[in-house]
């Protein structure tokens, strides 16, 4: 296997992005890649899109070649693959590029994921987000994905007695780095009562602990590490790629308030890497919700299962903590398009390693890592990127 | 100079508050209320419609200034819950007040700006000299499906304005609009609730047209927001007015004397003319009065009226037709069960 380095970075800022569509969005982050690594489109191979719901949210499958195509690239006749496991689709997205530039079979690959949420009115957009929960199972009897987490946190709060206010400093935290991110779609800080007041969605989850509905775009591009200064001074190198799956209802856990799937990916990861969570010097997870993010945490190894609240209300996670947690804001206030979000946490970590995350740069990172989780844990991948 | 004659409003009595509708649909009465600026909307009664409440907004003008029907050459009237699809309520009114057969007239219906896009054309008659009055109104009926966001608002009202060159309590010194193409609220030909696109009716809809039209107002009329004395935007709900209002750089005072919309709910194609009327029940000569509407689909009107001595002489008597503010007292509050009826959402065997 062939060591793989990233080489470009680009993403569209996040938000309600009335006046961009599905094509625009993918189109201005791939534009931005190709400038970051200097590149012009001939020298592409293949693409890997992450989306997990066109067909609903636009009305438009087959979303490989469109990209393809808007893209200007169709006359050359890349390959160009969608990858689809709901909000994992872009960390799958990404592990497919570096697979197949690991393995030889191509050089210069980008992995995108996208995103266009606001196109349906928001019943629409939580029924199609219900998809990636078991349908018969779950979806229709009613659990919406608030609801699967929420009885996370229930049983979470009930096993380990985190505290509200614990689990809401997840959020207050989050949106303090969102404040330091550009692109992030809540640039504003919070406190504890902005999350306590804010409307109940699904007990003990209210508004501020829940992900928003996001439109936007990431894309990076990869290739053989050995020609990676071709394109870039700053080679990002990727250490380790890791999947795991799990059962898709929430039901069928052994325990549900572990993700078995993430500790899965997780110790996989740090055994091709040959490293240790003491390694990391910064970590995006999936924090869809607040609770998804204290599991997380626990469930990588970062603190001990069952103290991920103290931890986070301890500063731990935050900048200038052990080890800072969603750098970029995370899902919470950087946003969330569903397809995207694996590919822009990548993206926050290359800036990171590369020393150009501005107001939120970790001093001296080194190794950084990335956790992306389809539906309530039935799908995770895990991603170490290391400075070269 | 062309301007408005006199101006009329109705109000049906009946109320309902925010608070009964959440009871019925088990949501947080107090927080919707605190998030929408709202607290109760008017309610028709049995018998009101579209047409009814113009024909009582028209009167009530009539009552303030005694003007020939049979010299009001053009009835337009905007809403989108005219009582008929085809057949116009203007004819209804026209025939009511005494100015037919030798009128022209037609309903309009553009969402919540067909009342101002009537006032509008009745200034292009007028200044043309096509006629010598015309009666613009903004009435509605509105409707809300039940449980949806809208249902909270949706309320019933219209003011009738007068338009003419003969002495003008206010003329208006200039108007323009921001129209385009944005599908943010829609009811389709044999449907009974409109539908909306969520936040989408904010930014790309409301705020754009509303801060289009008025900063093309303002360019126009090489004025800031500091040379009105009063400003009356449309009022879906509390909250868009006032952080539409704040954007543009006027001050809460401005828009206070014709922010309706916490005890009345949204009135549709009657909410911008009813907060100008509200207005005009307490202008002095040389008040100067900044109007934007706004409707869906998606445009604004903008309006620059400047207050003459005309409001206070003999012509025109202010207190013989009910103010917006006493109109808005003694109200009948309803349950929800009483408001189905009153809104025909019981559906009885026939």
């Amino acid at each position: 296997m062939r060591d793989v380095a990233v080489i470009g970075v680009g993403c569209t800022t996040f938000g309600e992005k009335w006046e961009s569509s599905f094509r625009d969005l993918f189109v201005e982050a791939g534009a931005l890649a190709l400038e970051d690594a200097q590149l012009s489109g001939e020298k592409i191979d293949a693409m890997y899109v992450g989306n997990m719901s066109a067909g609903r949210f636009i009305e438009q499958e087959h979303i490989g070649a469109l990209i393809a195509d808007y893209a200007g690239l169709s006359t050359n006749h890349i390959a160009s693959t969608r990858v689809e496991a709901a909000c994992a689709s872009g960390g799958l997205a990404f592990r497919q590029a570096v697979i197949a530039v690991a393995s030889g079979m191509e050089d210069i690959v980008v992995a995108a994921g996208v995103e266009k949420m606001t196109d349906v009115e928001p019943g629409a957009s939580t029924d199609a987000l219900t998809g990636a929960a078991d349908r018969e199972w779950e979806g229709f009897v009613g659990a919406t994905f608030p609801g699967l987490y929420a009885m996370i946190a229930q049983d979470y709060m009930h096993k380990y007695h985190m505290t509200r206010e614990q689990l809401a400093q997840v959020a207050v935290k989050n949106h303090f780095n969102g404040a330091r991110n550009p692109i992030a779609q809540y640039q504003q800080e919070i406190t504890i009562e902005t999350v306590l007041k804010s409307t109940m969605v699904a007990d003990p989850l209210r508004l501020f602990d829940c992900s928003p509905i996001t439109d936007g775009a990431a894309a990076v591009i990869v290739a053989p590490l050995e020609r990676a200064r071709e394109f870039t001074d700053t080679p990002i190198k990727v250490l380790a790629t890791a999947q795991a799956s799990d059962s898709i209802a929430l039901h069928d856990r052994r325990d549900i308030s572990t993700l078995d799937a993430t500790v899965a990916a997780g110790q996989r990861a740090f055994k091709m890497a040959k490293l240790s969570h003491k390694d990391i010097n910064m970590v995006e997870v999936h924090d869809c919700f607040s609770i998804a993010e204290i599991c997380a945490i626990e469930d990588l190894g970062f603190c001990k299962k069952g103290t991920a609240g103290k931890f986070t209300a301890d500063g731990e996670t935050a900048l200038g903590g052990k080890i800072p947690v969603n750098t970029s804001g995370g899902l919470k206030a950087c946003g969330h398009p569903v397809g995207a979000t694996g590919i822009k946490q990548v993206y926050e970590i290359v800036q990171q390693l590369r020393g150009e995350a501005g107001k939120r740069q970790i001093n001296g990172a080194k190794i950084g890592m990335t956790h992306n989780v389809g539906g309530t844990g039935a799908t995770v991948a895990v991603h170490i990127l290391g400075r070269v | 100079m062309v301007g408005i004659i006199t101006y009329g409003v109705y109000i049906p009595r009946y109320r309902i508050k925010v608070e009964e509708i959440a009871r019925v649909w088990g949501a947080n009465g107090s927080e919707i209320s605190g998030g929408l600026g709202v607290f109760e909307k008017s309610v028709p009664d049995l018998d009101e419609d579209a047409a009814t409440i113009a024909v009582e907004a028209a009167r009530n003008a009539l009552l303030r200034r005694k003007v020939d029907p049979g010299e009001i050459g053009a009835v337009y009237v905007g809403s989108e819950s005219h009582p008929y699809a085809v057949k116009p309520t203007a004819c209804t009114v026209g025939e009511a007040i005494g100015a037919t057969p030798n009128m022209t007239a037609a309903d309009y219906e553009f969402a919540c700006k067909a009342g101002t896009a009537a006032i509008q054309t009745c200034m292009g008659l007028v200044k043309s000299n096509m006629i010598t009055y015309g009666l613009a109104i903004g009435t509605d009926v509105s409707q809300g499906a039940p449980s949806d966001a809208l249902e909270y608002t949706a309320a019933a009202g219209g003011a009738a304005y007068i338009i003419g060159n003969d002495d003008p309590i206010a003329t208006i010194n200039h108007t323009c609009s921001f129209t385009t193409d944005t599908p943010d609220f829609w009811r389709r030909e044999g449907q009974d609730y409109p539908r909306h696109g969520g936040r989408f009716t904010g930014d790309p809809g409301y705020f754009k047209h509303v801060k289009g039209a008025s900063n093309l107002l303002l360019t126009q009329m090489k004025k800031t927001p500091k040379d009105y004395t009063y400003a009356v935007f449309h009022q879906p709900n509390a909250k868009f007015p006032q952080k539409v209002a704040k954007d543009l750089g006027f001050v809460p005072e401005q828009i206070k004397p014709g922010l309706v919309v916490p005890h009345l709910g949204n009135t549709y194609s009657g909410a911008s003319p009813i907060g100008l009327a509200a207005t005009l029940d307490i202008a002095r000569p040389g008040d100067t009065i900044f109007v934007c509407s706004f409707g869906s689909g998606a445009g604004s009107d903008a309006f620059d009226i400047e207050v003459t001595d005309a409001i206070l002489s003999e012509k025109f008597n202010r207190s013989a037709a009910p103010s917006v503010e006493k109109l808005l007292q003694n109200p009948i509050y309803l349950d929800y069960a009483q408001y189905a009826k009153h809104k025909g959402k019981i559906v009885m065997q026939s």
